[in-house]
C-alpha cells in the first residue's frame, strides 16, 4: 500500500475520533457540567461504574474502535515526526519500532477491555 | 539546477527540529502547525500512559482506587486540564486542516500570489472561528476541572 493510502487511514481515524474521543472526554472529563445541566452520571470512575460499563456490548465496541483509530493516527503522526530528522538509512527501522509499540499498545488495551467485558 | 523551492526545502530541512519553527513568510499559520505537532505528540504521550493506567482495574478495586486517588492530586488535576487544552486545539485545528486539504467550503483553488487573497479571505477567518470556539470550549473544562465536583 502507498503511503498516500496510509495518509488517508490516518485522516480516516482522525476524523472517527473527533466523534469517539469528544464523547469520551465530555462523559469521563466534564461530569461536573453534565451535572450542572441536569444530566448526573454519578461518579464515572468508581470501581463499580468502571467494571458495570465495561460489561455492555455498545462500551466494548467504541473503546476497540477508540483505541484502533488513536493508536494509529498518534502513532503515525509521531512516525511523520521521526522520519523528518531521521536519516533516510534509519528510516525502516524508526517505521518498524513506531508498529511494534502500536502493535504492543493496542494488543495490551485490547486485552484490558475484552478481561473488562467478560468480567 | 534546482528550482527556488526545492532549495528552500532543502534549507528547512537542513535546519531540523529548528526548522518546524522557523515560520519565514508563512507567519500565523506556521506555528499553528507548530502547536499543532507539539500537542499532537503530548496526546501521543498521554495515549501510551493511559493506556497502561487503564490496566490497573484489573488488578483490583484497591489498585484502581488507588490510582483514581492519585489522580485527585492537584499536579494531575492541572495535567488533565493540559491534556484537555491539547486535545480540543489539536482536534479543532485539525478539523481545519482537513477542510482546507481537501477542498472543502474554501472554494476554487487560487495561486499564491501577494496580497494572498484565498489564503485571507477564505483561510484566515477558519482559524479565527476555530480558535474562537476552542477558547469557549476550554473555559468551559477549566470550570469542570477546577471549580465544578466531578
Amino acid at each position: 500500500m502507498g503511503e498516500s493510502r496510509w495518509w488517508l487511514i490516518s485522516l480516516a481515524a482522525a476524523a472517527l475520533m473527533v466523534v469517539l474521543l469528544t464523547i469520551h472526554m465530555g462523559l469521563m472529563h466534564l461530569t461536573g457540567l453534565l451535572r450542572a445541566t441536569g444530566v448526573d452520571l454519578g461518579d464515572v470512575r468508581s470501581f463499580a461504574e468502571v467494571t458495570a460499563r465495561g460489561r455492555s456490548v455498545t462500551q466494548l465496541v467504541f473503546y476497540l474502535l477508540l483505541l484502533a483509530a488513536a493508536l494509529y493516527h498518534g502513532l503515525y503522526g509521531l512516525r511523520s515526526v521521526l522520519l523528518e530528522v531521521t536519516p533516510p538509512r534509519g528510516q525502516g527501522l524508526i517505521s518498524g519500532l513506531v508498529l511494534l509499540a502500536g502493535l504492543v499498545a493496542f494488543a495490551y488495551g485490547a486485552y484490558v477491555t475484552v478481561r473488562t467485558f467478560t468480567g | 539546477m534546482r528550482s527556488g523551492g526545492a532549495a528552500r526545502l532543502q534549507v528547512r530541512r537542513r535546519l531540523g527540529v529548528r526548522g518546524w519553527i522557523y515560520a519565514g513568510r508563512y507567519g500565523i499559520d506556521r506555528y499553528l502547525y507548530v502547536l499543532q505537532r507539539v500537542s499532537g505528540l503530548g496526546l501521543v504521550l498521554y495515549l501510551l500512559l493511559h493506556i497502561y493506567e487503564t490496566g490497573a482495574r484489573l488488578r483490583g478495586e484497591a489498585a484502581w482506587t488507588a490510582t483514581m486517588a492519585l489522580f485527585r492530586h492537584p499536579v494531575f488535576v492541572f495535567l488533565e486540564f493540559v491534556v484537555f487544552a491539547g486535545f480540543i486545539y489539536h482536534a479543532l485545528n485539525g478539523v481545519r486542516l482537513m477542510v482546507a486539504e481537501l477542498g472543502w467550503l474554501l472554494g476554487a483553488p487560487a495561486r499564491p500570489v501577494y496580497p494572498y487573497g484565498s489564503s485571507l479571505s477564505r483561510h484566515r477567518p477558519w482559524v479565527y472561528a476555530l480558535m474562537l470556539l476552542g477558547g469557549v470550549l476550554l473555559a468551559l473544562a477549566a470550570t469542570d476541572i477546577f471549580a465544578l465536583p466531578g
